[in-house]
C-alpha cells in the first residue's frame, strides 16, 4: 500500500491502481466492465457474483477478468 | 405417423435439456459479429460454442457477442479452446460457469498446435474433475471406441470425437470409427471438427450421430450465412437418412424397371 492508500493491483496481467477499501464490483465499474457480464478470478480463486459488492479489492491482488467471445 | 410429425418430433436430449436442431455452430473465424450472428440465425442452431477470454480492459466498450447473440435465446456452450492441459481448462471452466450461470460445457484439451489433436489423458482427468464439481462436460476426443467408453464412465454428458483435425475441412477420415463410437455409447454422440461441407455433416448424420459440430466450415465459406443453411439442411437430410434406413450395397446392378414385360 502506497502512502495515499492507493492498492496496487494486476489485473489481466497489467499493473494498476485503485482507491483503499474499494470493492471489486466497484473496481469493476472504475475498470468500464459490467459486474454482472463478467467473471472474476482473484488470486486463482473464482470470486461468486453475488460477493462482488462485498469483498474488498486488496494490495498485491492479482485478477483475471474474463467473458465470452466468439470461438469453436 | 406422418413424415412430418417424424420430423417435428426427432428431437435430441443432453444432460436433461432437450433441443430441436441438431446441428451445434461455433462462433470464432467470423469477419463481423453481425456476419456471426446472420450465420447462426441461418444455421437453425439452438446451441453455439464460445471461448472464454480475458476482457480487454484498455476498451472496455467494444461490442461483446452477447449483443448480438442473445443468451436467452441460444444456450451459450463455452468451451476450453486453447486449453493444453487439464488443469487449464477447469479453471477456464470455472470462470465459464461464473459468467454463464450453467453446468453445460465443452470440454477440450489439445495435445500440440500443429494437429490440435485431443490429449486424451489430461481430457480423462478434466473430464473426472468437472464431473465432481458437478459440470457436465460434452467432451471432445479422439476417434476412439476405447477412449469414448472411458469418458462415458467417467461422466462426459456427450462424446464428441473428431472427424478430422479441428479447422481442416478434410471431412470424416474414419467413418467406421465413428460408427463403432455411435454404437457403443449410451449418451449423444456428436461428429466436432473436421466437417468441410454439407455432404460431411449429412455423413456424419448418417452414421447415426446424435448431432453435429462445426466452426470453420461456416465461418470460412465464401458466403457463411449460405453455407449455414446449406448445414442446416444437410444435418436434416443425413439424419432422414439414417432414420430411413439405407439400401444395402450391391456389388452389380440391379435394374429399377421391371424385367417381366420387355418387348
Amino acid at each position: 500500500m502506497t502512502v495515499d492508500q492507493s492498492l496496487g493491483i494486476r489485473v489481466n496481467g497489467e499493473h494498476r491502481s485503485v482507491p483503499g477499501g474499494i470493492s471489486i464490483a466497484d473496481m469493476l465499474r472504475a475498470l468500464g466492465l459490467d459486474p454482472q457480464r463478467v467473471a472474476v478470478e482473484r488470486n486463482r480463486e473464482i470470486v461468486p457474483r453475488s460477493s462482488l459488492a462485498e469483498r474488498r479489492v486488496e494490495d498485491g491482488d492479482a485478477y483475471e477478468i474474463v467473458h465470452f467471445v466468439g470461438g469453436g | 405417423m406422418t413424415a412430418q410429425q417424424g420430423i417435428k418430433a426427432d428431437n435430441w436430449t443432453v444432460a436433461g435439456r432437450t433441443f430441436n436442431s441438431r446441428l451445434i455452430v461455433g462462433t470464432g473465424k467470423y469477419k463481423s459479429l453481425e456476419e456471426n450472428a446472420a450465420a447462426v440465425e441461418a444455421s437453425g442452431a439452438e446451441i453455439v460454442t464460445v471461448a472464454v477470454r480475458r476482457v480487454n480492459i484498455s476498451d472496455p466498450n467494444q461490442p461483446l457477442l452477447t449483443d448480438f447473440i442473445d443468451p436467452k435465446k441460444v444456450t451459450y456452450l463455452p468451451n476450453t479452446a486453447g486449453c493444453f492441459t487439464a488443469d487449464d481448462a477447469i479453471r477456464t471452466l470455472r470462470l465459464a460457469r461464473e459468467a454463464g450461470g450453467w453446468n453445460l460445457v465443452k470440454l477440450e484439451v489439445l495435445g500440440e498446435a500443429k494437429t490440435l489433436y485431443p490429449d486424451m489423458r489430461e481430457t480423462l482427468r478434466a473430464t473426472e474433475v468437472l464431473v465432481k464439481e458437478g459440470f457436465e462436460p460434452m467432451v471432445y476426443c479422439v476417434d476412439d471406441p476405447i477412449a469414448a467408453k472411458q469418458l462415458e464412465e467417467a461422466g462426459a454428458v456427450a462424446i464428441m470425437p473428431l472427424g478430422a483435425p479441428i479447422g481442416s475441412g478434410l471431412g470424416i477420415q474414419n467413418r467406421v470409427t465413428i460408427r463403432l463410437i455411435v454404437e457403443g455409447a449410451n449418451v449423444p454422440v456428436l461428429v466436432d471438427a473436421g466437417v468441410g461441407t454439407a455432404s460431411d455433416a449429412a455423413q456424419a448424420m448418417e452414421l447415426g450421430c446424435d448431432g453435429v459440430l462445426m466452426n470453420t466450415a461456416i465461418a470460412e465459406a465464401k458466403d457463411p450465412v449460405l453455407m449455414a443453411r446449406a448445414m442446416k439442411a444437410a444435418v436434416k437430410a443425413g439424419r432422414l437418412a439414417y432414420l430411413a434406413g439405407r439400401m444395402q450395397k450391391r456389388r452389380y446392378a440391379d435394374p429399377s424397371s421391371p424385367l417381366a414385360g420387355l418387348i
